[in-house]
């Protein structure tokens, strides 16, 4: 069945819609992200423009880490303080990452930093989270036992001024990676449509040392509120949230991420980063490729906003 | 700007001389005026036709009658980019506004356009894909482009694979002599906005008479209170999605509670 998509200007068939957003659903339910980083690559193969794609996908991601921060509120595994200082540099960087996209946008390079910078995002985080889960998987082989705290070591981090104690996570750290962290994530997501879960929850664990009982909960509403803020300053600037195919994405999504996160439940916690690992590294390279092989075809049409 | 000059020019001087010499009169008529884009749009398919009116005293026509219609749609301006490889990727290094160019363009015609007119004609009256006026914007100059520009062709190869543009030389066809028929068909992503259509009467490889008749495309009901709300509310349109998403996340982990 075809329906037209009132701002993606595009009839496409909404059980290819809704089968994307089951899909990467279903895979953001097992690996507890948003799955931003599949839909909006997604979206443009289907042949959405893709600054429509960043736009509209934001608001599948708000649903579904909605979803999922409920289920982690109810088992008190969200630290609100920690949230609050990472949306502190958030908000900023959602705030820079819309400015920048409505820059490039002006300049005509947006599809181009976008993959781009898929390229270079995914390819290093994949690649390092391979690196580690096979480093993990290997250990446990071996039956030494799997390190994932290790409440001893401090790092450059511990030295920065400014430390506040966080009471639920049980850590003591200074604010300004905090914040930092938190700007990153507003700033990439605003920018490229996704969520930044499969970057938020390694920089928690490894950088800030968040116990993992409260990095996926904090981690979701992190990004709920980020992703709601995108949606409107996206929908104020540049007019390019297409509502209908946002919630066609998101009733996909949050349906598909429940038989997600029962598959996910049966693997084991190194394998599932593997598997995550592998995954942004097939869109990383995808990406890649699109960039270094010669273009079927060299030129293509943009309209320009307020014409004639 | 000469070449614009010149087919003002060249139009005034066929009204001028023709229609004392020929006196037929082309009637075009159109299937339906008002085309909506509903949720369910996938295109749509006009016709139109007329008839070809003789007055007694008119010279015979050994030759037949030829039409040729041009379909032009809303005027939009719109960025060709042309990709090039920097530093081993494929970025894009240069790039040709066309302002004001047609959003769609159709030209039917009932044989091939040079058989119909000579083709100095056929440039004057701006006739055919290929003498369609495209003006370009590089930096701060404004001309149109010439035909075998690069970025012109580029565009309308990629119009036209869009089925934006067409160029449809068995579009029109006789019914009888003096009667004419032809479909114009309507991609589904044609642009909303009012479109125009031109039918010009050739006979002997001029043009006798000319004729004007439109339409309108439009958006209706779900889809129009969206696009604006989205263009003019940009805030109330924002806040809306956002808490639609909110609620779709908040049932969700309602209906599939685990415990």
């Amino acid at each position: 069945m075809q329906i037209y998509l009132p701002i993606a200007d595009l009839p496409v068939n909404i059980f290819v819609v809704l089968a994307i957003g089951l899909a990467v659903g279903f895979i953001s339910g097992m690996f507890g992200i948003g799955g931003g980083f599949l839909m909006t690559p997604l979206l443009i193969f289907l042949g959405v423009q893709p600054a429509v794609a960043v736009a509209s996908v934001t608001g599948h991601i708000a649903a579904s880490s909605m979803s999922g921060a409920i289920n982690y509120w109810r088992r008190n595994a969200v630290d609100l303080a920690l949230v609050f200082m990472l949306l502190a540099g958030g908000l900023i960087g959602t705030v820079s990452g819309v400015w920048l996209f409505t820059l490039l946008r002006s300049l005509g390079q947006l599809d181009v930093v976008i993959g781009l910078s898929y390229v270079l995002l995914l390819g290093v985080v994949g690649a390092l989270m391979v690196a580690e889960s096979v480093r993990a998987i290997i250990r446990a082989r071996q039956g030494k036992p799997v390190e994932l705290r290790r409440p001893g070591s401090h790092t450059w981090f511990h030295g920065l001024p400014f430390k506040l104690r966080f009471k639920r996570s049980r850590i003591y750290v200074s604010a300004i990676p905090v914040w930092a962290i938190g700007f990153i994530i507003g700033f990439v997501g605003a920018v490229m449509g996704i969520g930044g879960g499969f970057l938020l929850v390694p920089m928690l664990i490894y950088l800030l040392r968040v116990p993992t009982g409260t990095v996926i909960g904090t981690s979701m509403v992190l990004t709920l509120v980020t992703m709601a803020s995108a949606i409107v300053l996206h929908a104020v600037t540049n007019h390019l949230v297409d509502a209908l195919l946002a919630l066609i994405l998101m009733v996909g999504g949050v349906t598909g991420a429940q038989f997600g996160a029962r598959a996910g439940a049966k693997i084991s916690g190194e394998r599932l980063r593997l598997l995550l690992g592998l995954l942004v590294l097939a869109v990383g390279l995808r990406f890649a490729f699109d960039l270094v092989l010669t273009p079927d075809e060299l030129y293509f049409i943009r309209p320009i906003e307020g014409a004639p | 700007m000469m070449r614009r000059l010149l087919a003002v020019f060249a139009a005034l001087l066929a009204l001028g001389c023709a229609s004392p010499a020929a006196a037929e009169r082309i009637h075009p008529t159109l299937s339906n005026h008002r085309v909506q884009v509903s949720s369910s749009f996938t295109g749509d398919e006009l016709v139109l036709f007329g008839s070809i009116e003789r007055m007694p005293g008119d010279p015979q026509r050994r030759g037949g009658y030829d039409i040729i219609a041009t379909v032009t749609g809303p005027r939009q301006n719109l960025v060709t980019y042309r990709k090039g490889r920097v530093l081993g990727i494929w970025v894009n290094v240069d790039s040709r506004v066309f302002e004001n160019a047609p959003a769609f363009l159709a030209v039917l015609a009932n044989r091939p356009l040079e058989m119909i007119a000579h083709p100095e004609t056929l440039r004057r009256l701006q006739l055919g894909l290929a003498n369609v006026v495209l003006l370009q914007r590089a930096a701060v100059t404004i001309a149109d482009s010439a035909p075998d520009d690069p970025f012109r062709l580029a565009f309308l190869k990629l119009r036209q694979k869009q089925r934006l543009y067409q160029e449809a030389t068995n579009g029109i066809t006789f019914v009888t002599p003096s009667l004419y028929r032809a479909s114009i068909p309507l991609p589904a992503e044609a642009p909303v906005g009012n479109y125009n259509i031109e039918v010009r009467l050739f006979a002997d490889g001029n043009q006798i008479d000319r004729s004007n008749t439109a339409f309108e495309v439009y958006k209706s009901g779900f889809e129009q209170v969206v696009t604006t709300a989205a263009r003019d509310y940009g805030l109330l349109y924002g806040l809306v999605t956002a808490m639609m998403a909110l609620a779709t996340g908040w049932f969700a982990s309602v209906v599939f509670r685990r415990d």
